[in-house]
């Protein structure tokens, strides 16, 4: 069964298609990704599944609801997450959670009780007391889900969670993320980065230009678009093109990009064996499998972070 | 790591014990404005000192200096102003000017905040509250911040003895409405506004000084030359004082002109509530 279902969804400022016809399900309980570059259309997708940017054609469905005319009834079964964190600086972390439950009419004895479970599961309970300035980048974006997750909500929004937190902080997080998954909540992210998507996500599309370009699983996808590993070979910048020709048949496919160029073949070590039996000798080389990366890349012919 | 880890008989999604959520749905259609409004005078204790201080500060501050000040070189001079002492005069005049001074504070950077620093409103928009409820409930909780601080300056007003008609009282009421009649058509322009530049300080500097200066506050309207009198006409501020004068010290003044200040207050509030609701609905679900 799918709590969310657009068709032909299209929203335009002026003569910019941010989303430019797309159709997707997500099932209840799935954890969905929507990837892609920066001006994709990703959050606008996001803004409009919670009613906060009204389309400009095509059918949105959120728990068989129209969040244009049900945007109070949507947004109470939804926890949004938005790109940049909008917690209230002047109040303290708990407060935080506190109030922006009372926008959802719960009554205080039930937040009270609700905010000191959250602050444990967002390893927050010890900060109860801080002005939320005095967190980190990673305690803010916690603080932020645990906030989304006050009305005990169906399906929560994640648009870019760990853009801009360092790798720990992002672990954390996505620990987090994957303990709710469990626990039944649908969740919808929205991320530029591959090993996000395939931390994160059971199924994907991948936009690029407003438009849906692929879709599947992150396996399906690597297997759909790729091959199985990829060659990643440097001759330093001046030479890079010069020696692209000579490596046409070494792999299945190139990919040359300022700084190295990419082989995408089955055996990796096989084609450097290649590589080097034509006497090329590459400054560094790298055997790894398949990434979204690539497939991105594949698809769109750019990279995800320009 | 530390162990925040939900066990199995304490499960953090779905706990069963909250409202359904149409329930909470249902809950913020009616309530969604006063809810917002809680959540703002919530915010307010950030900065509930300052707000103590001003409210007791100015009134005291106002009428040391101007009514017993100034009023004893007027009264001495003139033998006070529209047959009562000077003090009696200026005192409805201050506390509706100084009432009306604190909406430029709080609907000016605060919005431009909620859409652009803190981003406190499309927090809001993404709960239940809906956009035009969170225009109408800035509104309500500035508007109760200026019934509070009233009563205390008319509180010092009948320490001082600056208020001698029985209805005086009605002032509660007045100095808000002509706050709020100044500060939703604010609150309306500063939500247009996406960057920050001199605009709000050209208002506090070009409109709302000459209001303080030239609408009767300090004098009667009708002691400046008539090519200025426009300036009294077109302020809120003006026509608040005038109603405060009436039911302070019972200036007197025709009923169709004390209906007429009412109704230009009035209107002007509503209409300013009623712009911002839209700019808000529109900005909101861009």
């Amino acid at each position: 069964m799918s709590v969310i279902q657009a068709r032909s969804l299209v929203k335009s400022y002026g003569d910019l298609n941010a989303v430019d016809g797309i159709d997707f399900d997500v099932a209840a309980g799935e954890s969905f990704g929507l990837l892609g570059p920066n001006g994709a259309g990703k959050s606008t997708t996001m803004r409009m599944i919670g009613g906060t940017s009204l389309r400009t054609s095509g059918t949105l469905s959120v728990l068989g609801m129209d969040p244009e005319t049900h945007g109070p009834e949507v947004r109470a079964n939804l926890g949004v997450i938005p790109q940049q964190d909008n917690l209230d600086t002047e109040l303290r972390v708990r407060d935080n959670l506190i109030t922006y439950g009372r926008y959802f009419g719960l009554p205080r004895s039930y937040l009270q009780r609700r905010a000191d479970d959250l602050l444990e599961f967002a390893q927050l309970t010890d900060k109860a007391g801080e002005k939320v300035d005095n967190l980190s980048g990673g305690m803010k974006r916690r603080l932020t889900i645990a906030r989304g997750l006050i009305n005990e909500p169906r399906i929560l929004l994640l648009d870019e969670p760990t853009t801009g937190l360092d790798p720990q902080a992002r672990h954390i997080l996505w620990d987090r993320l994957f303990r709710l998954k469990e626990e039944g909540v649908t969740l919808v992210v929205t991320t530029h980065f591959m090993d996000e998507a395939e931390q994160l996500c059971d199924r994907l599309v991948v936009m690029d230009r407003g438009r849906i370009v692929a879709e599947g699983s992150p396996a399906q996808l690597i297997r759909q678009y790729c091959t199985r590993e990829v060659l990643e070979v440097r001759f330093g910048s001046e030479r890079n093109a010069a020696v692209v020709q000579q490596l046409g048949d070494v792999a299945e496919r190139l990919e040359v990009l300022p700084d190295r160029i990419l082989l995408y073949t089955d055996d990796g070590e096989a084609a450097l064996e290649r590589v080097t039996s034509l006497g090329l000798q590459p400054l560094t080389s790298l055997v790894r499998r398949s990434s979204l990366e690539d497939v991105f890349l594949r698809l769109t012919g750019r990279s995800l972070i320009d | 790591m530390a162990t925040g880890v939900a066990t199995d008989s304490n499960r953090l999604a779905y706990t069963g014990g909250v409202l359904a959520p149409a329930a909470q749905a249902r809950t913020a259609r009616r309530w969604g404005w006063l809810l917002y409004a809680e959540y703002r005078l919530t915010s307010m204790r950030a900065y509930l000192q300052t707000i103590v201080i001003r409210s007791i500060g100015l009134p005291l501050l106002y009428l040391a200096s101007m009514g017993l000040g100034l009023g004893a070189l007027v009264d001495s001079g003139a033998g006070g102003v529209d047959g009562v002492s000077y003090l009696v005069f200026v005192a409805p005049g201050l506390l509706v000017s100084s009432i009306v001074m604190e909406a430029t504070g709080e609907f000016t950077y605060p919005v431009m905040s909620g859409f652009k620093w803190q981003k406190h409103f499309f927090a809001a928009a993404a709960s239940p509250v809906r956009p035009g409820q969170i225009a109408v409930g800035e509104v309500v909780a500035v508007g109760l911040r200026f019934l509070i601080e009233t009563v205390v300056f008319w509180l010092a007003l009948l320490l001082f003895g600056a208020v001698t008609a029985a209805t005086s009282w009605l002032v509660i009421l007045i100095a808000p409405l002509a706050a709020l009649a100044f500060g939703a058509p604010l609150l309306a322009f500063a939500a247009t506004q996406t960057d920050e530049g001199a605009q709000f300080a050209f208002i506090q500097r070009f409109v709302v000084m000459p209001m303080f200066l030239f609408a009767g506050t300090f004098f009667p309207l009708g002691a400046m030359p008539w090519y200025l009198q426009w300036i009294g006409w077109i302020s809120p501020m003006w026509h608040g004082t005038q109603l405060a004068r009436v039911v302070c010290f019972g200036m007197p003044n025709p009923v169709w002109l004390s209906v007429l200040h009412l109704v230009v207050l009035l209107v002007t509030a509503v209409a300013g509530t009623w712009f911002a609701v839209r700019i808000f609905t529109r900005r909101l679900t861009r």
